[in-house]
């Protein structure tokens, strides 16, 4: 018996919502009494998942390119391999891609957007969100393996140091007519799903040409852009920064909306951000009754200041 | 090319979301249903797939009788027929499961369904569809075009976007971006009259095979009132977001 955690990395560096997966793993290990095992492919250093107590890493360097079908092929090997009954995967675009095929492949109930740890082991709850944040909803999963997928931001980092074996994992490979023909990715930008803020901007701005300050306020914080859905269906922003039910889905720690007004969808889409501030000039915007913080004010007087006196406070802090 | 949409009977994002029987029931008192939103982009995708390639269109649902106004509403957008799986969507494992067997009764070359629904944001049933039917599949799909039985797809990913050749049949999970908000269609008079003269065939499930269920449901605590700052005191603000919500 153990758990395995799916431990995602980008360029070989641990992904966050990677390394909050096996937190979560770790939980759920110590409340099982078993043994938490990963699973990665070309890791850099797979030893900092004993950070998060990581009893043991599967490497697999025999793969170079992502392919839901293959990886979901090899977990399935890793997981019966080291006879695991939970599974645990990110909320990651590739993760939620692969669990479906994998909870197919290992007859496993899967449970996503998880919250917290199991409330119960027997018979196995989850807490996971619903409805698009409005509720959450305890889910049984009733099968011998399960499989959970953890939000981002919800569950957190728990430092645990373990020592960590490494073995290098060689599975089979399943045939794939699925190829990936070229891939589009900005390096240096800081993408919505990996964020912990994301600076999120609306028609308030009244043109693209004052996108600027937006910019300049999510590298002040570190944060990615985003933005509402009129702003992306008027050719603005990229539809990739649209943030809401029909776009992305944010979870992160800080949500800053800047001239947006606050529709439902739009609301629907960031409600599981952990603290919203909302900067705008109409005090009846239905975004302060969704926020923690707000500010009625210009954003152009307001956006500016904000930039900074965050300068100054990260100099001293 | 024969297509199959399929489509998820979700309460309308307006709705109140309540729940009953000791929190253990969705409560659909009052609630308004639509497509869900991502199969509606679906939807439209394939009517450009029909109206272009001389695709037929089949669309499809797992529910009682209350769900017939939604297929009745995809067929009035357009589609060829439309089939009732009379059962409850008990989680995404069975859905896939009922879809799969109408899917190779049919033998579609491509089926469209949509990323997640907004009711229970699952995720899931696309990629069992997928693999229960040992298709290709590609998630998050934001366009996607077909030729003979070669496809283009891009997906969205973390940070960007790739572009992935496939071959039918497929599995697509869909979203915006297949087709625009603006492109989405309105029933018209004549396309209303026209969906109640085309066939909607009901077909009992085959085997139950949930998964998971849900055991309760929880609201999240009500949210106590936003702090208000004044416009000229920035150094506030910076210092609740620091010291009391610690997030930066």
């Amino acid at each position: 018996m153990s758990v395995l955690v799916y431990t995602e990395s980008d360029q070989g560096k641990f992904k966050k919502a990677a390394l909050e997966a096996a937190s979560y793993g770790k939980a759920v290990a110590e409340a099982m009494g078993t043994n938490l095992v990963a699973l990665t492919f070309n890791a850099n250093d797979a030893s900092e998942l004993g950070t998060y107590g990581v009893e043991k890493v599967l490497n697999v360097n025999t793969v170079s390119v992502f392919n839901a079908k293959i990886y979901a092929d090899i977990i399935r090997q890793a997981s019966e391999k080291e006879a695991a009954t939970v599974v645990i995967l990110s909320a990651s675009a590739d993760s939620r891609y692969i669990a479906p095929l994998l909870a197919v492949g290992l007859k496993a109930g899967y449970a996503s957007n998880v919250v917290a740890a199991p409330s119960s082991l027997s018979p196995f709850v989850v807490k996971r969100t619903a409805f698009t944040n409005k509720a959450f909803c305890n889910t049984e999963i009733s099968t011998a393996v399960k499989i959970i997928g953890v939000s981002n931001n919800s569950f957190g980092l728990v430092e645990n140091m373990t020592t960590t074996q490494l073995e290098d994992f060689s599975p089979n490979l399943v045939n794939s007519s699925t190829k990936v023909t070229s891939v589009d990715k900005a390096s240096d930008k800081v993408s919505i799903a990996d964020a912990e803020v994301v600076v999120s901007a609306g028609r308030g701005l009244k043109g693209p040409e004052n996108w600027g300050m937006v910019e300049e306020l999510a590298d002040v914080l570190g944060a990615a852009t985003a933005c509402s859905k009129p702003v992306s269906d008027l050719g603005w922003r990229p539809h990739s920064e649209h943030v809401g039910q029909t776009g992305k889905p944010v979870a992160t720690n800080l949500y800053i909306a800047i001239g947006i007004s606050g529709a439902i969808q739009h609301l629907a889409g960031i409600n599981s951000s952990k603290v919203k501030v909302v900067i705008n000039t109409d005090p009846e915007a239905p975004f302060f009754k969704a926020a923690d913080y707000g500010i009625v004010g210009d954003a152009f007087e307001v956006v500016p200041q904000l930039i900074e006196k965050l300068k100054i406070f990260k100099a001293q802090n | 090319m024969k297509l199959l949409v399929c489509i998820s009977h979700v309460p309308d994002t307006t709705s109140k979301i309540n729940f009953t029987e000791g929190d253990t029931k969705f409560d659909t008192n009052g609630v308004q249903y639509v497509i869900n939103p991502n199969d509606e982009f679906g939807l439209t995708r394939a009517m450009w797939f029909k109206e272009k390639q001389n695709a037929t269109v089949d669309v499809i649902s797992v529910g009682g009788p209350e769900t017939e106004p939604t297929l009745r509403k995809a067929l009035a957008i357009g589609a060829d027929a439309a089939i009732r799986v009379n059962a409850e969507a008990i989680d995404g494992h069975t859905v896939a499961t009922y879809l799969a067997a109408a899917a190779k009764e049919g033998t579609y070359d491509l089926i469209i369904a949509g990323r997640e629904s907004i009711d229970y944001n699952g995720g899931m049933v696309p990629g069992m569809l997928a693999a229960m039917l040992d298709a290709n599949f590609v998630t998050n799909c934001i366009s996607l075009e077909i030729e003979g039985t070669n496809a283009t797809a891009v997906r969205e990913i973390d940070g960007g976007k790739e572009t992935v050749s496939t071959v039918l049949p497929l599995v697509i999970g869909g979203q915006k971006g297949l087709v625009e908000e603006s492109d989405l269609r309105i029933p018209n008079m004549r396309g209303i009259m026209m969906a109640r003269k085309k066939p909607l065939i009901v077909v009992e499930p085959t085997t139950e095979t949930s998964e998971t269920h849900s055991v309760s449901f929880e609201k999240p605590a009500p949210r106590g009132a936003v702090k208000l700052v004044e416009a000229d005191n920035i150094d506030e603000l910076i210092n609740l977001l620091h010291n009391e919500a610690k997030v930066i």
